[in-house]
Protein backbone atom coordinates (compact mmCIF):
# COMPACT_ATOMS: atom_id res chain seq x y z
CA UNK A 1 0.00 0.00 0.00
CA UNK A 2 3.22 1.97 0.74
CA UNK A 3 4.19 1.91 -2.52
CA UNK A 4 1.39 3.17 -4.29
CA UNK A 5 0.42 6.34 -1.82
CA UNK A 6 4.30 7.01 -2.10
CA UNK A 7 4.39 6.50 -6.27
CA UNK A 8 1.25 9.06 -6.45
CA UNK A 9 2.88 11.51 -3.61
CA UNK A 10 6.05 11.37 -5.53
CA UNK A 11 4.23 11.32 -8.59
CA UNK A 12 2.58 14.82 -7.85
CA UNK A 13 6.02 16.15 -6.98
CA UNK A 14 7.31 15.41 -10.80
CA UNK A 15 4.36 16.96 -12.02
CA UNK A 16 3.75 20.16 -10.20
CA UNK A 17 7.58 20.84 -10.12
CA UNK A 18 7.79 20.31 -13.98
CA UNK A 19 11.27 18.13 -13.50
CA UNK A 20 12.74 18.93 -16.33
CA UNK A 21 13.63 15.58 -17.56
CA UNK A 22 10.10 14.29 -17.21
CA UNK A 23 8.99 17.41 -18.99
CA UNK A 24 11.30 16.70 -22.10
CA UNK A 25 9.98 12.83 -22.27
CA UNK A 26 6.72 14.24 -22.34
CA UNK A 27 7.42 16.88 -24.77
CA UNK A 28 8.92 14.55 -27.25
CA UNK A 29 6.04 12.23 -26.71
CA UNK A 30 4.25 14.37 -27.98
CA UNK A 31 5.98 15.50 -30.70
CA UNK A 32 7.14 12.21 -32.04
CA UNK A 33 3.32 11.06 -32.21
CA UNK A 34 1.29 14.44 -33.43
CA UNK A 35 3.89 14.11 -36.47
CA UNK A 36 3.27 10.34 -36.80
CA UNK A 37 -0.33 10.78 -36.66
CA UNK A 38 -0.29 13.87 -38.80
CA UNK A 39 1.79 11.88 -41.80
CA UNK A 40 -0.82 9.13 -41.14
CA UNK A 41 -3.49 11.09 -41.83
CA UNK A 42 -2.20 12.63 -44.96
CA UNK A 43 -1.45 9.02 -46.47
CA UNK A 44 -4.69 7.45 -44.22
CA UNK A 45 -7.40 9.52 -44.81
CA UNK A 46 -6.30 10.42 -48.60
CA UNK A 47 -5.88 6.37 -49.80
CA UNK A 48 -8.98 6.14 -47.67
CA UNK A 49 -11.10 8.45 -49.33
CA UNK A 50 -9.37 7.67 -53.02
CA UNK A 51 -10.48 3.63 -52.11
CA UNK A 52 -13.89 4.42 -50.51
CA UNK A 53 -14.53 6.64 -54.15
CA UNK A 54 -13.02 3.78 -56.51
CA UNK A 55 -15.04 1.24 -58.05
CA UNK A 56 -12.27 -1.62 -59.57
CA UNK A 57 -11.73 -5.23 -59.21
CA UNK A 58 -9.80 -6.45 -55.46
CA UNK A 59 -11.17 -3.53 -54.06
CA UNK A 60 -12.60 -5.77 -51.76
CA UNK A 61 -9.16 -7.46 -50.99
CA UNK A 62 -7.21 -4.61 -50.61
CA UNK A 63 -9.97 -3.12 -47.67
CA UNK A 64 -9.60 -6.18 -45.97
CA UNK A 65 -5.86 -6.37 -45.90
CA UNK A 66 -6.20 -2.36 -44.48
CA UNK A 67 -8.80 -3.31 -42.16
CA UNK A 68 -6.11 -6.56 -41.04
CA UNK A 69 -3.50 -3.68 -40.67
CA UNK A 70 -5.90 -1.89 -38.10
CA UNK A 71 -4.59 -4.56 -35.74
CA UNK A 72 -0.85 -4.51 -36.59
CA UNK A 73 1.00 -5.33 -34.17
CA UNK A 74 4.03 -2.39 -33.03
CA UNK A 75 6.84 -5.47 -31.81
CA UNK A 76 6.04 -6.48 -35.74
CA UNK A 77 5.92 -3.05 -37.16
CA UNK A 78 9.23 -2.71 -34.84
CA UNK A 79 11.14 -5.28 -36.03
CA UNK A 80 10.09 -4.93 -39.65
CA UNK A 81 11.33 -0.94 -39.55
CA UNK A 82 14.62 -2.09 -38.06
CA UNK A 83 15.43 -4.48 -40.32
CA UNK A 84 14.51 -1.40 -43.18
CA UNK A 85 16.80 0.80 -41.39
CA UNK A 86 19.42 -1.75 -40.58
CA UNK A 87 23.04 -0.48 -41.20
CA UNK A 88 22.83 -2.44 -44.46
CA UNK A 89 19.24 -2.90 -44.67
CA UNK A 90 17.26 -1.17 -47.40
CA UNK A 91 17.02 2.10 -45.74
CA UNK A 92 19.95 1.97 -44.00
CA UNK A 93 21.53 4.87 -45.78
CA UNK A 94 18.94 6.76 -44.13
CA UNK A 95 20.84 6.55 -40.87
CA UNK A 96 17.53 7.12 -38.87
CA UNK A 97 17.97 3.83 -36.45
CA UNK A 98 17.73 4.62 -32.67
CA UNK A 99 16.75 8.83 -34.18
CA UNK A 100 13.06 10.02 -32.97
CA UNK A 101 12.71 9.78 -36.85
CA UNK A 102 12.49 5.81 -36.86
CA UNK A 103 10.06 6.61 -34.50
CA UNK A 104 7.80 8.80 -36.22
CA UNK A 105 8.06 6.18 -39.29
CA UNK A 106 7.32 3.11 -37.00
CA UNK A 107 4.72 4.62 -35.38
CA UNK A 108 3.25 6.56 -39.11
CA UNK A 109 3.29 2.66 -40.08
CA UNK A 110 1.10 1.62 -37.28
CA UNK A 111 -1.31 4.57 -37.52
CA UNK A 112 -2.03 4.59 -41.08
CA UNK A 113 -4.16 1.29 -41.75
CA UNK A 114 -6.09 2.31 -38.55
CA UNK A 115 -6.87 5.71 -40.11
CA UNK A 116 -7.55 4.44 -43.65
CA UNK A 117 -9.67 1.88 -42.16
CA UNK A 118 -11.54 3.99 -40.27
CA UNK A 119 -11.49 6.45 -43.15
CA UNK A 120 -13.10 4.08 -45.69
CA UNK A 121 -15.98 3.01 -43.56
CA UNK A 122 -16.76 6.78 -42.90
CA UNK A 123 -17.13 7.32 -46.12
CA UNK A 124 -19.14 4.13 -47.09
CA UNK A 125 -21.16 4.92 -44.99
CA UNK A 126 -22.54 8.20 -46.10
CA UNK A 127 -25.92 7.48 -48.27
CA UNK A 128 -25.08 6.40 -51.74
CA UNK A 129 -26.52 8.90 -53.60
CA UNK A 130 -24.94 11.87 -51.33
CA UNK A 131 -21.91 11.86 -54.01
CA UNK A 132 -24.46 12.61 -56.30
CA UNK A 133 -26.23 15.05 -55.02
CA UNK A 134 -22.80 17.06 -54.53
CA UNK A 135 -21.57 16.92 -58.33
CA UNK A 136 -25.54 17.82 -58.92
CA UNK A 137 -25.35 21.28 -56.36
CA UNK A 138 -22.33 22.10 -59.15
CA UNK A 139 -19.27 20.95 -57.23
CA UNK A 140 -15.67 20.08 -58.31
CA UNK A 141 -14.36 16.84 -57.37
CA UNK A 142 -11.97 18.75 -54.75
CA UNK A 143 -14.89 20.31 -53.20
CA UNK A 144 -17.22 17.42 -53.76
CA UNK A 145 -14.78 15.44 -51.49
CA UNK A 146 -14.48 18.29 -48.76
CA UNK A 147 -17.95 18.17 -48.72
CA UNK A 148 -17.85 14.12 -48.09
CA UNK A 149 -15.32 14.68 -45.48
CA UNK A 150 -17.40 17.39 -43.80
CA UNK A 151 -20.28 14.88 -43.52
CA UNK A 152 -18.41 12.24 -41.90
CA UNK A 153 -16.48 14.39 -39.59
CA UNK A 154 -17.54 12.74 -36.79
CA UNK A 155 -16.00 9.11 -37.77
CA UNK A 156 -13.17 10.82 -39.24
CA UNK A 157 -12.22 12.62 -36.10
CA UNK A 158 -12.63 9.41 -34.38
CA UNK A 159 -9.67 7.94 -37.07
CA UNK A 160 -7.72 10.69 -35.91
CA UNK A 161 -8.35 9.49 -31.96
CA UNK A 162 -8.35 5.96 -32.54
CA UNK A 163 -4.28 6.55 -34.87
CA UNK A 164 -3.58 9.08 -31.57
CA UNK A 165 -4.03 6.77 -29.39
CA UNK A 166 -3.02 4.03 -31.10
CA UNK A 167 0.68 5.62 -31.40
CA UNK A 168 0.92 7.27 -28.37
CA UNK A 169 0.50 5.04 -26.17
CA UNK A 170 2.19 1.99 -28.16
CA UNK A 171 5.77 0.66 -26.81
CA UNK A 172 6.89 -2.05 -28.63
CA UNK A 173 8.39 -0.21 -32.17
CA UNK A 174 9.21 2.44 -30.34
CA UNK A 175 12.00 0.57 -28.06
CA UNK A 176 12.89 -1.28 -30.83
CA UNK A 177 13.28 1.35 -33.29
CA UNK A 178 14.38 4.69 -30.74
CA UNK A 179 16.17 2.29 -28.35
CA UNK A 180 15.19 4.49 -25.41
CA UNK A 181 18.18 6.51 -25.29
CA UNK A 182 18.21 8.96 -22.14
CA UNK A 183 17.41 12.51 -23.69
CA UNK A 184 17.36 11.46 -27.26
CA UNK A 185 14.39 9.22 -27.98
CA UNK A 186 13.53 7.95 -24.42
CA UNK A 187 9.04 8.41 -24.45
CA UNK A 188 6.40 8.14 -22.37
CA UNK A 189 5.71 4.56 -22.94
CA UNK A 190 9.60 3.48 -23.45
CA UNK A 191 10.78 4.95 -20.02
CA UNK A 192 7.75 4.13 -17.78
CA UNK A 193 8.83 0.64 -19.13
CA UNK A 194 12.38 1.15 -18.12
CA UNK A 195 11.62 2.77 -14.62
CA UNK A 196 8.99 -0.13 -13.90
CA UNK A 197 11.90 -2.83 -14.37
CA UNK A 198 14.50 -0.55 -12.09
CA UNK A 199 11.91 -0.93 -9.84
CA UNK A 200 10.98 2.87 -9.48
CA UNK A 201 7.55 2.20 -9.15
CA UNK A 202 6.81 6.40 -8.21
CA UNK A 203 8.74 7.62 -11.64
CA UNK A 204 6.86 4.86 -13.11
CA UNK A 205 3.06 5.51 -12.35
CA UNK A 206 4.21 9.92 -12.39
CA UNK A 207 5.22 8.68 -16.24
CA UNK A 208 1.64 6.86 -16.64
CA UNK A 209 -0.25 9.43 -15.37
CA UNK A 210 1.28 11.92 -17.53
CA UNK A 211 0.62 9.81 -20.31
CA UNK A 212 -3.23 9.59 -19.52
CA UNK A 213 -3.98 13.00 -18.99
CA UNK A 214 -1.76 13.81 -22.25
CA UNK A 215 -4.38 11.52 -23.94
CA UNK A 216 -7.49 12.33 -22.45
CA UNK A 217 -6.85 16.12 -23.61
CA UNK A 218 -5.82 15.62 -26.78
CA UNK A 219 -9.13 13.78 -27.34
CA UNK A 220 -10.71 16.18 -25.75
CA UNK A 221 -10.09 18.76 -27.43
CA UNK A 222 -10.89 16.55 -30.85
CA UNK A 223 -14.08 16.06 -29.31
CA UNK A 224 -14.90 19.80 -29.00
CA UNK A 225 -13.98 19.87 -32.49
CA UNK A 226 -16.09 16.89 -33.56
CA UNK A 227 -19.26 18.15 -31.48
CA UNK A 228 -18.68 21.67 -32.54
CA UNK A 229 -21.13 23.46 -34.92
CA UNK A 230 -23.41 20.72 -34.40
CA UNK A 231 -27.35 22.45 -35.06
CA UNK A 232 -29.53 21.39 -32.46
CA UNK B 1 -38.96 30.68 -83.97
CA UNK B 2 -40.31 28.14 -81.85
CA UNK B 3 -41.98 29.62 -78.33
CA UNK B 4 -40.25 26.29 -76.90
CA UNK B 5 -37.03 25.54 -78.21
CA UNK B 6 -35.13 22.87 -77.52
CA UNK B 7 -32.82 23.11 -74.19
CA UNK B 8 -32.02 19.53 -73.78
CA UNK B 9 -31.58 16.14 -76.19
CA UNK B 10 -29.69 13.14 -75.70
CA UNK B 11 -28.65 11.30 -78.69
CA UNK B 12 -27.64 7.15 -78.96
CA UNK B 13 -27.91 6.93 -75.11
CA UNK B 14 -26.31 3.07 -74.46
CA UNK B 15 -25.68 2.29 -71.09
CA UNK B 16 -24.48 -1.13 -69.66
CA UNK B 17 -23.88 -2.81 -66.47
CA UNK B 18 -22.35 -5.94 -66.13
CA UNK B 19 -21.88 -6.68 -70.00
CA UNK B 20 -25.99 -6.28 -70.11
CA UNK B 21 -27.60 -3.41 -71.48
CA UNK B 22 -29.94 -1.22 -68.87
CA UNK B 23 -30.89 1.95 -71.22
CA UNK B 24 -30.90 2.12 -75.09
CA UNK B 25 -32.42 5.38 -76.04
CA UNK B 26 -32.08 6.24 -79.74
CA UNK B 27 -33.40 10.19 -78.83
CA UNK B 28 -35.34 12.26 -76.40
CA UNK B 29 -35.45 16.00 -76.24
CA UNK B 30 -36.51 18.62 -73.69
CA UNK B 31 -38.65 21.80 -75.11
CA UNK B 32 -37.67 24.90 -72.88
CA UNK B 33 -40.39 25.38 -70.27
CA UNK B 34 -41.46 22.27 -70.67
CA UNK B 35 -42.15 19.66 -68.16
CA UNK B 36 -41.16 16.07 -69.20
CA UNK B 37 -42.12 12.95 -66.73
CA UNK B 38 -40.69 9.63 -67.26
CA UNK B 39 -43.14 6.99 -65.85
CA UNK B 40 -42.76 3.27 -65.66
CA UNK B 41 -42.40 0.39 -63.46
CA UNK B 42 -39.70 -0.29 -61.29
CA UNK B 43 -36.43 -0.95 -62.75
CA UNK B 44 -37.86 0.25 -66.19
CA UNK B 45 -35.00 2.82 -66.24
CA UNK B 46 -35.93 5.82 -65.76
CA UNK B 47 -33.84 6.59 -62.90
CA UNK B 48 -30.80 5.78 -64.88
CA UNK B 49 -32.49 7.69 -68.31
CA UNK B 50 -32.38 10.64 -65.56
CA UNK B 51 -28.91 10.69 -64.19
CA UNK B 52 -27.69 10.21 -67.56
CA UNK B 53 -29.99 13.12 -68.19
CA UNK B 54 -28.15 15.40 -65.47
CA UNK B 55 -24.61 13.83 -66.82
CA UNK B 56 -24.13 12.22 -63.18
CA UNK B 57 -23.85 8.83 -64.94
CA UNK B 58 -20.20 7.53 -65.85
CA UNK B 59 -19.67 5.08 -68.11
CA UNK B 60 -22.05 6.33 -70.88
CA UNK B 61 -21.93 5.91 -74.92
CA UNK B 62 -24.19 8.61 -76.44
CA UNK B 63 -24.44 12.55 -76.95
CA UNK B 64 -25.52 14.96 -74.70
CA UNK B 65 -26.82 18.20 -76.15
CA UNK B 66 -27.55 21.59 -73.82
CA UNK B 67 -28.65 24.28 -75.84
CA UNK B 68 -27.42 22.60 -79.13
CA UNK B 69 -23.82 22.21 -77.60
CA UNK B 70 -22.64 19.02 -77.08
CA UNK B 71 -21.48 18.39 -72.92
CA UNK B 72 -18.66 16.59 -73.08
CA UNK B 73 -14.94 16.41 -70.62
CA UNK B 74 -14.78 17.95 -67.39
CA UNK B 75 -15.22 22.01 -68.05
CA UNK B 76 -18.50 21.53 -70.16
CA UNK B 77 -19.89 18.91 -67.70
CA UNK B 78 -18.97 21.14 -64.51
CA UNK B 79 -20.75 24.06 -66.19
CA UNK B 80 -23.98 22.03 -67.46
CA UNK B 81 -23.89 20.79 -63.58
CA UNK B 82 -24.04 24.32 -62.94
CA UNK B 83 -26.93 25.58 -64.94
CA UNK B 84 -29.03 22.67 -63.41
CA UNK B 85 -30.21 20.82 -60.19
CA UNK B 86 -30.89 17.76 -59.06
CA UNK B 87 -33.38 16.86 -56.37
CA UNK B 88 -33.38 12.85 -55.58
CA UNK B 89 -35.97 10.77 -53.88
CA UNK B 90 -34.30 11.06 -50.39
CA UNK B 91 -33.21 14.58 -49.88
CA UNK B 92 -29.73 13.99 -48.52
CA UNK B 93 -29.09 17.00 -46.91
CA UNK B 94 -25.89 18.32 -45.20
CA UNK B 95 -25.38 18.00 -41.28
CA UNK B 96 -26.17 21.42 -41.15
CA UNK B 97 -28.68 23.78 -40.81
CA UNK B 98 -31.55 24.58 -43.13
CA UNK B 99 -30.21 27.41 -44.26
CA UNK B 100 -26.58 26.39 -44.86
CA UNK B 101 -28.34 23.25 -46.64
CA UNK B 102 -30.36 25.88 -49.07
CA UNK B 103 -26.94 28.02 -49.43
CA UNK B 104 -24.51 24.75 -50.48
CA UNK B 105 -25.00 24.34 -54.11
CA UNK B 106 -24.23 28.76 -54.00
CA UNK B 107 -21.28 28.97 -51.82
CA UNK B 108 -19.31 26.02 -54.31
CA UNK B 109 -20.47 28.82 -56.98
CA UNK B 110 -18.37 31.05 -54.61
CA UNK B 111 -21.58 33.81 -54.85
CA UNK B 112 -21.20 37.16 -52.89
CA UNK B 113 -22.69 36.66 -49.22
CA UNK B 114 -25.09 39.48 -49.96
CA UNK B 115 -26.29 37.17 -52.94
CA UNK B 116 -26.50 34.12 -51.30
CA UNK B 117 -28.20 35.78 -48.43
CA UNK B 118 -31.05 37.35 -50.48
CA UNK B 119 -31.76 34.13 -52.81
CA UNK B 120 -31.69 31.56 -49.80
CA UNK B 121 -34.26 33.68 -47.95
CA UNK B 122 -36.09 33.82 -51.20
CA UNK B 123 -36.47 29.93 -51.84
CA UNK B 124 -36.83 29.28 -48.09
CA UNK B 125 -40.15 31.46 -48.55
CA UNK B 126 -41.15 30.16 -51.78
CA UNK B 127 -41.00 26.74 -50.47
CA UNK B 128 -42.60 27.87 -47.13
CA UNK B 129 -40.00 27.00 -44.79
CA UNK B 130 -38.20 30.36 -43.79
CA UNK B 131 -39.36 29.33 -40.28
CA UNK B 132 -37.02 26.36 -39.93
CA UNK B 133 -34.09 27.97 -41.47
CA UNK B 134 -31.60 28.16 -38.03
CA UNK B 135 -33.28 24.29 -37.94
CA UNK B 136 -31.14 21.66 -37.63
CA UNK B 137 -31.65 19.67 -41.39
CA UNK B 138 -31.51 16.31 -39.74
CA UNK B 139 -34.24 17.26 -37.66
CA UNK B 140 -36.99 17.85 -40.36
CA UNK B 141 -40.10 15.86 -41.43
CA UNK B 142 -40.12 14.29 -44.57
CA UNK B 143 -41.66 16.42 -45.76
CA UNK B 144 -40.09 19.48 -44.50
CA UNK B 145 -36.65 18.00 -45.86
CA UNK B 146 -38.43 17.41 -49.32
CA UNK B 147 -39.21 21.32 -49.24
CA UNK B 148 -35.58 22.29 -48.42
CA UNK B 149 -33.84 19.92 -50.83
CA UNK B 150 -35.99 21.55 -53.53
CA UNK B 151 -35.22 25.15 -52.10
CA UNK B 152 -31.55 24.12 -52.35
CA UNK B 153 -31.70 23.48 -55.92
CA UNK B 154 -33.77 26.20 -57.16
CA UNK B 155 -31.33 28.45 -55.16
CA UNK B 156 -28.82 27.90 -58.08
CA UNK B 157 -31.96 29.07 -60.23
CA UNK B 158 -31.27 26.31 -62.68
CA UNK B 159 -32.02 26.31 -65.99
CA UNK B 160 -33.53 22.65 -66.00
CA UNK B 161 -34.62 21.25 -63.20
CA UNK B 162 -34.03 16.94 -62.54
CA UNK B 163 -36.29 15.33 -59.94
CA UNK B 164 -35.91 11.61 -59.55
CA UNK B 165 -39.19 10.22 -57.74
CA UNK B 166 -39.11 13.61 -55.68
CA UNK B 167 -42.65 12.77 -54.09
CA UNK B 168 -42.53 8.65 -53.38
CA UNK B 169 -41.13 8.75 -49.70
CA UNK B 170 -43.89 11.01 -48.80
CA UNK B 171 -47.03 10.24 -46.81
CA UNK B 172 -50.51 11.22 -49.55
CA UNK B 173 -51.62 14.52 -47.41
CA UNK B 174 -47.78 15.72 -47.58
CA UNK B 175 -47.32 14.68 -50.81
CA UNK B 176 -50.56 17.05 -52.33
CA UNK B 177 -49.58 20.11 -50.65
CA UNK B 178 -46.06 19.81 -52.01
CA UNK B 179 -47.19 19.04 -55.27
CA UNK B 180 -49.56 21.98 -54.72
CA UNK B 181 -46.91 24.40 -54.34
CA UNK B 182 -44.66 22.64 -57.20
CA UNK B 183 -47.13 22.97 -59.93
CA UNK B 184 -47.69 26.97 -58.56
CA UNK B 185 -43.59 27.22 -58.55
CA UNK B 186 -43.23 25.41 -61.84
CA UNK B 187 -45.54 27.56 -63.78
CA UNK B 188 -44.36 31.03 -62.34
CA UNK B 189 -40.57 30.08 -63.00
CA UNK B 190 -41.19 28.84 -66.13
CA UNK B 191 -38.80 26.15 -65.41
CA UNK B 192 -37.79 23.25 -67.58
CA UNK B 193 -37.83 20.08 -65.66
CA UNK B 194 -37.26 16.41 -66.00
CA UNK B 195 -38.84 14.18 -63.46
CA UNK B 196 -39.42 10.69 -62.84
CA UNK B 197 -42.35 8.87 -61.43
CA UNK B 198 -43.28 5.53 -61.19
CA UNK B 199 -46.92 6.95 -60.36
CA UNK B 200 -49.17 8.51 -63.49
CA UNK B 201 -50.74 10.89 -61.45
CA UNK B 202 -48.60 12.84 -60.53
CA UNK B 203 -47.31 12.75 -63.94
CA UNK B 204 -50.63 13.44 -66.17
CA UNK B 205 -51.04 16.41 -63.07
CA UNK B 206 -47.68 17.95 -63.86
CA UNK B 207 -46.66 16.68 -67.24
CA UNK B 208 -46.68 18.50 -70.87
CA UNK B 209 -44.83 15.09 -72.50
CA UNK B 210 -45.01 11.95 -70.76
CA UNK B 211 -42.13 9.18 -71.36
CA UNK B 212 -43.14 5.62 -71.01
CA UNK B 213 -40.67 3.92 -70.50
CA UNK B 214 -39.59 -0.53 -69.84
CA UNK B 215 -36.92 -2.41 -69.56
CA UNK B 216 -34.73 0.23 -70.25
CA UNK B 217 -36.15 1.62 -73.68
CA UNK B 218 -38.73 4.25 -74.36
CA UNK B 219 -41.86 2.66 -75.70
CA UNK B 220 -44.22 5.65 -75.82
CA UNK B 221 -43.73 9.44 -75.99
CA UNK B 222 -46.70 12.02 -75.90
CA UNK B 223 -48.51 14.45 -74.09
CA UNK B 224 -50.48 12.82 -71.10
CA UNK B 225 -53.88 13.07 -73.34
CA UNK B 226 -52.11 11.30 -75.87
CA UNK B 227 -50.60 8.57 -73.81
CA UNK B 228 -53.89 8.04 -71.73
CA UNK B 229 -56.54 8.09 -74.53
CA UNK B 230 -54.40 6.34 -77.39
CA UNK B 231 -51.96 3.93 -75.81
CA UNK B 232 -49.60 2.69 -77.97
CA UNK B 233 -49.86 -0.85 -76.74
CA UNK B 234 -51.00 -3.43 -74.39
CA UNK B 235 -48.39 -2.21 -71.58
CA UNK B 236 -48.64 1.44 -71.29
CA UNK B 237 -52.64 1.13 -71.05
CA UNK B 238 -52.57 -1.00 -68.25
CA UNK B 239 -49.80 1.01 -66.62
CA UNK B 240 -51.77 4.23 -67.68
CA UNK B 241 -54.78 2.51 -65.44
CA UNK B 242 -56.93 1.77 -68.54
CA UNK B 243 -59.42 -0.24 -66.32
CA UNK B 244 -59.94 -2.53 -69.27
CA UNK B 245 -57.41 -4.08 -71.83
CA UNK B 246 -59.53 -6.50 -74.04
CA UNK B 247 -57.97 -8.91 -76.77
CA UNK B 248 -60.55 -9.03 -80.21
CA UNK B 249 -60.94 -9.59 -83.84
CA UNK B 250 -62.35 -7.19 -86.34
CA UNK B 251 -65.58 -9.06 -87.66
CA UNK B 252 -67.31 -6.02 -89.41
CA UNK B 253 -66.01 -2.73 -90.76
CA UNK B 254 -68.76 -0.46 -90.69
CA UNK B 255 -69.20 3.31 -91.81
CA UNK B 256 -66.42 4.92 -89.31
CA UNK B 257 -66.87 1.88 -87.06
CA UNK B 258 -65.42 -1.48 -86.57
CA UNK B 259 -67.43 -4.36 -84.76
CA UNK B 260 -64.83 -6.46 -82.90
CA UNK B 261 -65.59 -9.78 -81.66
CA UNK B 262 -64.26 -10.51 -78.22
CA UNK B 263 -65.38 -13.77 -77.34
CA UNK B 264 -69.41 -14.10 -77.79
CA UNK B 265 -69.81 -10.39 -76.91
CA UNK B 266 -69.40 -7.53 -79.78
CA UNK B 267 -68.09 -4.02 -79.31
CA UNK B 268 -68.24 -1.54 -81.34
CA UNK B 269 -65.67 0.80 -81.48
CA UNK B 270 -64.70 4.19 -83.42
CA UNK B 271 -61.60 3.42 -86.05
CA UNK B 272 -60.61 1.52 -89.12
CA UNK B 273 -59.13 -1.58 -88.92
CA UNK B 274 -59.48 -4.31 -91.71
CA UNK B 275 -62.09 -7.44 -90.78
CA UNK B 276 -59.63 -10.37 -89.47
CA UNK B 277 -57.44 -7.77 -87.79
CA UNK B 278 -56.27 -9.12 -84.12
CA UNK B 279 -57.09 -5.95 -81.84
CA UNK B 280 -56.33 -4.73 -78.60
CA UNK B 281 -59.25 -2.42 -77.23
CA UNK B 282 -59.00 -0.02 -73.95
CA UNK B 283 -61.96 1.11 -71.72
CA UNK B 284 -61.17 3.64 -69.21
CA UNK B 285 -63.41 2.54 -66.41
CA UNK B 286 -64.46 6.29 -65.97
CA UNK B 287 -66.47 6.28 -69.47
CA UNK B 288 -68.11 2.79 -68.38
CA UNK B 289 -71.86 3.49 -67.10
CA UNK B 290 -74.01 1.00 -64.53
CA UNK B 291 -77.65 1.05 -64.70
CA UNK B 292 -80.40 -1.84 -62.78
CA UNK B 293 -81.74 -4.03 -65.21
CA UNK B 294 -85.30 -3.13 -66.45
CA UNK B 295 -83.61 0.52 -66.87
CA UNK B 296 -83.88 2.38 -69.83
CA UNK B 297 -80.60 1.75 -72.06
CA UNK B 298 -78.17 5.13 -72.43
CA UNK B 299 -79.11 6.50 -76.01
CA UNK B 300 -76.07 7.47 -76.68
CA UNK B 301 -74.45 4.67 -76.28
CA UNK B 302 -73.63 1.83 -78.86
CA UNK B 303 -72.19 -0.55 -76.45
CA UNK B 304 -74.88 -1.90 -74.09
CA UNK B 305 -74.57 -5.02 -72.31
CA UNK B 306 -75.85 -7.12 -69.16
CA UNK B 307 -73.30 -8.31 -67.30
CA UNK B 308 -72.71 -9.81 -63.49
CA UNK B 309 -70.99 -8.66 -60.50
CA UNK B 310 -67.74 -10.59 -59.54
CA UNK B 311 -66.09 -8.04 -57.29
CA UNK B 312 -66.34 -4.70 -55.22
CA UNK B 313 -62.98 -3.41 -54.23
CA UNK B 314 -62.64 -0.35 -52.08
CA UNK B 315 -60.15 1.93 -52.86
CA UNK B 316 -60.43 4.66 -51.10
CA UNK B 317 -62.69 7.25 -52.35
CA UNK B 318 -63.70 5.09 -54.56
CA UNK B 319 -65.16 1.36 -55.68
CA UNK B 320 -63.47 -0.61 -58.15
CA UNK B 321 -66.46 -3.01 -59.78
CA UNK B 322 -64.95 -5.80 -61.96
CA UNK B 323 -68.11 -6.98 -64.29
CA UNK B 324 -68.56 -10.14 -65.86
CA UNK B 325 -70.20 -9.02 -69.76
CA UNK B 326 -68.79 -12.20 -71.33
CA UNK B 327 -65.88 -10.62 -71.04
CA UNK B 328 -64.08 -8.51 -68.31
CA UNK B 329 -64.79 -5.14 -67.36
CA UNK B 330 -63.87 -3.09 -64.84
CA UNK B 331 -65.42 0.84 -63.64
CA UNK B 332 -65.22 3.03 -61.00
CA UNK B 333 -68.24 3.72 -59.05
CA UNK B 334 -68.95 5.94 -55.70
CA UNK B 335 -70.20 4.66 -52.27
CA UNK B 336 -73.14 6.57 -53.03
CA UNK B 337 -74.00 5.35 -56.18
CA UNK B 338 -72.89 1.95 -54.67
CA UNK B 339 -76.07 2.77 -52.15
CA UNK B 340 -78.31 4.09 -54.23
CA UNK B 341 -77.98 1.13 -56.89
CA UNK B 342 -77.76 -1.41 -54.31
CA UNK B 343 -75.04 -3.43 -56.17
CA UNK B 344 -73.58 -6.57 -54.49
CA UNK B 345 -71.18 -8.88 -56.10
CA UNK B 346 -73.55 -11.93 -58.18
CA UNK B 347 -76.09 -8.82 -58.91
CA UNK B 348 -76.62 -8.11 -62.74
CA UNK B 349 -76.49 -4.73 -63.85
CA UNK B 350 -76.89 -3.07 -67.37
CA UNK B 351 -73.45 -1.74 -68.78
CA UNK B 352 -72.71 0.75 -71.66
CA UNK B 353 -70.41 2.78 -72.60
CA UNK B 354 -69.67 4.75 -76.12
CA UNK B 355 -68.39 3.59 -79.18
CA UNK B 356 -65.77 6.69 -79.00
CA UNK B 357 -65.05 5.59 -75.32
CA UNK B 358 -63.19 2.35 -76.73
CA UNK B 359 -59.24 2.97 -77.61
CA UNK B 360 -58.18 -0.07 -80.33
CA UNK B 361 -55.01 -0.77 -80.59
CA UNK B 362 -54.30 -3.16 -84.05
CA UNK B 363 -52.11 -5.81 -83.23
CA UNK B 364 -48.37 -6.07 -84.39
Amino acid sequence: MDLIVQGVWKAVVLLVTFDPETWSITLLSLQVSGVATLASLFIGMGAGISLALADFRGKKLLVSIINTGMGLPPVVVGLFVTIMLWRNGPMGFLKLLYTPGAIILAQAVIATPIVAGITIAAIQNLPRNLRLQILALGATRLQMIWLLMREARLPLLAAVMAGFGGVISEVGASIMVGGNIKGYTRVLTTATVMETGRGNFDIAIALGIILLLLTFAVNYILTLVQQHDRPR
Amino acid sequence: MNAHPLILEIKNIDVRRGGARVLDVPQLSLRQGHILCLVGPNGSGKSTLLLTMCGLLDRTQGELLFKGLPVDGRPSMLAYRRSTATVFQEPLLFDTTVYDNVASGLKLRGLPRQEIRCRVEHNLERFRISHLARRAARKLSGGEAQRAALARAFATEPEILFLDEPFSGLDPPTREALIDDLERIFRDTGISVVMSSHDQTEALRLADVMVVMRQGSVVQTGSPEEIINFPIDEFVASFVGMGTVLKGKVVEALQDTVMIGVGDQRIECVGEAATGRQVILCIRPEHVTLALPGGKDSDSARNNFTGTITRIISMGHFLKVQLDCGFFLSTHITHQSREVLGLAVGGAVLVSFKATAVHMIAHA
